[in-house]
């Protein structure tokens, strides 16, 4: 086996192996290595399949932009991870990694029949053909899809590592540590500036760390040695920070930006232990440098896309940085000179390389210095074919016209075994433009680049459009001074010597003799769209770059056209006839490379996910075999069963238990603001629908809150404490949103009411005794407070001791019984209630939980603000007129009370109703319909509470009928999926319809 | 993610702050004498302004308060923040 592996660097220790298994086979490389330089060094470029006609795709470049070599890796362990790019996981012992998107394997694939099909699966496909007819779609189509769409495979199994977030505040963030990175961060640590690096890759340097050029010196120094020196300071600084293998993910408006660190996804499976896998920072920087570079384009010609066909700068890396030659007999294919840079380092390694160069001349420092090293260059040259199937094996060239629309002359067969191609370099704005920065086009070499924006963030070196060494190192000097306002620095006067590029060519589709429809020219690699593609769109009327891309689907892959889109861009402008600057282009949106799920959600997870209120007596229920269920974030007891109860057991026992003797419910969830103030009376008028004024102090009463749609809000008791001391209740989910709709007119509406809102929910424990004999269990709680109706009616409160601890004792009742709530101060909350429970022994008192509330609230035909309302339900819907005040000149709500829409009769409303069989029991949500005959059957309403009522024995429902007031003891059917039931409208009042019970 | 200057609290993340819609709409002193067409207008009419607009904001997750806030839509600059009845200020 030839050996690829081909000299010794200093960032691969080749004395330390490396094994690692790809496709079931193992292999080794060193401790140094990327996947796939250590690939490349045993020889393997084919890595996968690409996605729409499964052809055979090599490694291409080494680093975030790679669209082909995206592996799976760890499968069939926890830690499996799809669509990871092989050019940047760094090797490590053990790792497991194969090719996605074929079957049976990357060598045979079955789905490379779709490459000899390819003519009739075009751009648009899918939309045109998967239309009809209708029935495939559930059976074939979309199980076909599925099955061929998608890259890698998902974990099935939870994420067992762990992730983390992190907030930082800097002075200056530097995103990119390439050279002129490097040169920023120094002034700006320098310059007494909190800094921070973060470089996506394990170390410092970008691409100059391994250029060893003559043609390339700074201060007489080759560009490589004098960056190490530079990197050696860094280190030093104190006001820095150096992030590697950390990648900017987003850059958000005000400068805040997230990137994600990588802490243990180098290291091997068995020494990972546990700690934290990845950690997303949160930087909110004063000062923002991008310094994130260029990536070297392709060039698109005909079967661009075989194993073997690299970009230059690549080939350049893996051999200088890697020590790894991609092949013995390389032929480079360029348009620009800093391909000549990979010639000259091949060829002074003793390797192979010939040159196929566009333009028809250039006579740069480094052409002549490739030239001298006798390296054969094939001037105004394109290739036309390429040749060999899981790896390039030759290549086919032509000679270009004078205008270079055409090629001339005859073809010219060479053999390879690599072909590295250079179309010029592409700034990076992605951040930029993510930012809201905006792009200027400039001709001359074809490029984007950012138009300065705000003083707070600029861009310096190749991602500002930069690209020789010269202007890099001073134009970032000069930049950075004037961002930081920093009057000199230590690359002031640095000399620089580099080789200029002066002669230029650019042709973004290559021609060729073949006609356009039988060329496969590749622009997006990924998502397998060809130049064919982008012009079939444009004939097919797609004119905006937006709806082309969408169309095409280039540049929509993991890769996000990193590659592709300047080509697209390139071809569209040049077949419309357009200016590239005038057709700008697709939006870059974060994140820049993927985002594990696990790093976006941090900690946030399992019992993090949300936060979890339970009240002081949440232990009680639990030992007292509690099921809870959420409400908001409250952990409510749903019901109490006994040995193996079910729910509806267990509610119809403790609903019967509630009526007939006494039950006792923990209320402490109900949202409670303390309200002061002198106007606090006149605050409440204004809130609810029904007078305030007049409640004596010591006196409960209930209200109901609208939005100003006159739409049912929120509902619950409010007690006047005092002459300005009131105690407002609220729902227990609608607690939050009622206090911030308070505060809210109390700070821009009424601005001038003296009223002081507190949130006192967590503050109170309330325990709910209702029953007969309530009232005998209170007395013996509090043997010194006078029950009797006289001293203590329905609707009002007292205050009361227990063992020297206050209580409020508020009679009001939710259930239509005898009922008294307790409130005591949270800490007393369980000792409250076992009192209560330990007294109540005798009369056996019943716990119950949420689900018998509601069952004895429905028997009294009280609602559920969110369940028997909807935000589409007035008071008068709700048939509840007698609280909407007509006296009073205004409340929230009022006006919209009579708007036309809100007094019409044929609202829904609310109304009962009974089964005509009162053992069914109407499922909630249900629709009712009255004509089950005429069609289409119109639906007139919904069924909103139903339960089976113990004490009733009987099936009640409270329901929303249109016109449903005047529906009394009309007949109604309840359509279900194998039966119509008949219900009968009813009075919502189901029980003691003479509120007797609360006084018995 | 915004840099809000609460005029309370000063430059805080947007995360701690809610957007409550338009500003200076007033509600009207006496609803009960307008036409449905007037309280309408006052109820549901919002204008969504690409470009310079008056929002009102909360800073829910911190002092509570209410404010005013002038944004430009089109490139979320926040060119002022001002307190509950102040004027805004003139451009």
């Amino acid at each position: 086996m030839k050996k690829f592996r081909v000299y010794k660097t200093k960032h691969v220790d080749q004395t330390k192996t490396v094994s690692f298994n790809f496709d079931g086979k193992s292999y080794h490389g060193f401790d140094g290595d990327t996947l796939a330089s250590a690939l490349l060094s045993n020889g393997v470029h084919l890595v996968g399949r690409s996605f729409k006609y499964h052809r055979p795709r090599g490694i291409m470049s080494c680093g975030s932009e790679e669209p082909n070599a995206i592996c799976q890796i760890n499968e069939d362990t926890d830690l499996t991870e799809p669509n990871v790019r092989a050019t940047e996981i760094e090797l490590y012992e053990g790792l497991k990694a194969s090719s996605q998107n074929c079957w049976p394997s990357v060598n045979f694939d079955i789905g490379g029949i779709n490459n000899f099909i390819s003519q009739f699966i075009p751009a648009g496909f899918y939309y045109k053909t998967f239309m009809w007819p209708k029935s495939f779609w559930k059976k074939i189509y979309e199980p076909l899809i599925r099955w061929s769409a998608g890259l890698g495979k998902s974990p099935t199994k939870p994420d067992p590592e762990l992730y983390d977030h992190k907030h930082v505040h800097c002075d200056v963030l530097i995103i990119g540590g390439g050279i002129s990175g490097i040169i920023a961060s120094k002034i700006a640590a320098k310059n007494n500036l909190k800094t921070i690096l973060i470089e996506d890759k394990n170390i410092l340097g970008g691409s100059t760390i391994f250029q060893k050029n003559e043609n390339y010196k700074i201060n007489n120094k080759y560009s490589s040695e004098w960056l190490d020196e530079e990197i050696a300071e860094l280190q030093k600084l104190d006001n820095l920070t150096i992030k590697t293998r950390t990648s900017l993910a987003a850059y958000h408006s005000y400068n805040y930006l997230l990137a994600k660190e990588s802490i243990s996804d180098h290291l091997p499976l068995d020494k990972k232990n546990g700690g934290i896998r990845q950690r997303l920072w949160k930087i909110r920087a004063d000062k923002v440098l991008v310094a994130t570079g260029a990536i070297e384009r392709p060039l698109v010609f005909n079967n661009n896309d075989r194993p073997g066909i690299m970009l230059a700068n690549s080939v350049k890396k893996y051999l200088d940085f890697y020590g790894v030659s991609c092949g013995f007999n390389n032929v480079i294919f360029t348009n620009n000179d800093s391909a000549y840079e990979t010639a000259v380092s091949l060829k002074e390694k003793g390797i192979s390389v010939e040159i196929i160069d566009i333009r028809k001349k250039s006579n740069s420092k480094i052409v002549k210095n490739a030239e001298k090293l006798g390296v054969k260059i094939y001037w105004n040259s394109t290739i036309v074919n390429t040749f060999g199937h899981r790896k390039i094996n030759s290549i086919e060239i032509m000679n270009l016209s004078e205008d270079g629309s055409n090629v001339v002359g005859d073809k010219n067969r060479i053999n390879c075994d690599c072909l590295a191609v250079s179309g010029g370099w592409t700034p990076m704005v992605h951040m930029h433009t993510q930012s809201g920065g905006k792009l200027y086009f400039r001709e001359n070499d074809q490029t984007f680049i950012p138009t300065e924006i705000d003083e707070n963030h600029i861009n310096v070196g190749s991602c500002n459009g930069d690209f020789e060494l010269e202007e890099i190192i001073n134009n970032t000097n000069k930049k950075v001074k004037n961002f930081l306002r920093v009057s000199e620095t230590e690359f002031d006067n640095t000399s620089v010597l580099n080789s200029k590029e002066l002669d230029k060519r650019n042709i973004w589709l290559l021609p060729n003799y073949i006609s356009e429809g039988k060329c496969k020219s590749f622009i997006d690699f990924q998502n397998d769209s060809t130049a064919k593609d982008i012009k079939l769109a444009l004939r097919e009327g797609f004119k905006s770059i937006e709806h082309v891309k969408r169309y095409t689907t280039t540049g929509m892959a993991t890769d996000q056209g990193k590659l592709s889109n300047m080509h697209a861009l390139g071809i569209i402008a040049d077949t419309a006839g357009v200016k590239m600057g005038k057709l700008g282009t697709t939006t870059f949106r974060p994140p820049f490379t993927p985002l594990t799920f696990g790093s976006i959600v941090g900690r946030s997870v399992g019992k993090f996910f949300d936060i979890i209120r339970k009240t002081s007596i949440h232990e009680w229920h639990s030992q007292n075999n509690a099921k809870f269920e959420n409400v908001g974030q409250w952990k409510r007891p749903w019901y109490y069963p006994i040995n193996d109860e079910g729910l509806h057991d267990a509610v119809q026992r403790e609903s019967k238990a509630a009526r007939d003797s006494a039950g006792i419910l923990d209320a402490s969830t109900l949202g409670k603001i303390d309200i002061q103030g002198t106007d606090a009376s006149e605050f409440l008028n204004r809130v609810y629908t029904n007078a305030w004024s007049k409640l004596g102090i010591g006196k409960c009463r209930y209200g109901l809150m609208l939005n100003e749609d006159g739409m049912v809000y929120d509902d619950g008791v409010t007690t006047r404490l005092g002459e300005n001391h009131y105690l407002m209740t609220t729902t227990t989910g609608g607690a939050a949103n009622v206090l911030s709709k308070l505060e809210d007119y109390l700070q821009t509406e009424w601005p001038e009411l003296d009223v002081y809102l507190t949130s006192v929910t967590d503050h109170y424990s309330t325990a709910s005794i209702c029953g007969p004999n309530s009232k005998k269990i209170l007395t013996k709680i509090f043997p010194d407070t006078d029950f009797s109706d006289e001293a203590f009616p329905h609707m009002s409160y007292q205050n009361a001791k227990i063992d020297e601890i206050n209580c409020r004792i508020m009679r009001i009742s939710f259930t239509g019984e005898l009922s008294y709530e307790i409130n005591i101060e949270s800490k007393y909350g369980k000792s409250l209630w076992e009192k209560c429970i330990e007294v109540g022994k005798e009369f056996k008192i019943t716990p119950y939980g949420t689900e018998t509330m509601h069952l004895l609230r429905a028997e009294k035909g009280f609602i559920i603000v969110g369940q028997d309302t909807d935000g589409t339900m007035t008071p008068i819907d709700l048939q509840m007129d007698w609280i909407v005040s007509k006296k009073k000149y205004d409340f929230i709500g009022k006006r919209s009370l009579y708007r036309s829409d809100t007094i019409r009769e044929d609202r829904k409303q609310l109304v009962g109703l009974l089964t005509d069989d009162p053992n069914e029991v109407l499922e909630e949500g249900a629709q009712i319909v009255s004509d089950v005959n005429k069609k289409p059957i119109e639906m007139i309403g919904h069924v909103t509470s139903s339960y089976f009522s113990p004490n009733l024995n009987k099936s009640i429902a409270l329901a929303v009928v249109k016109s449903g007031k005047k529906m009394n003891g009309q007949k109604l059917i309840v359509p279900m999926e194998n039966k119509n039931i008949n219900v009968t409208v009813s009075d919502s009042v189901f029980l003691d319809k003479e509120n007797k019970r609360i006084y018995a | 993610m915004f840099l809000i200057n609460c005029p309370y609290c000063g430059k805080r993340d947007q995360s701690e702050f809610s957007c409550g819609g338009e500003a200076h709409i007033v509600r009207p002193k006496q609803p009960t004498e307008l036409s449905d067409d007037q309280w309408a207008e006052y109820l549901f009419m919002r204008k969504n302004i690409k470009g310079v607009q008056f929002e009102r904001w909360n800073h829910a997750h911190g002092c509570r308060k209410w404010f005013n806030m002038v944004r430009d839509t089109s490139n979320d600059k926040i060119h002022a923040v001002y307190k509950m009845g102040e004027k805004p200020p003139v451009e």
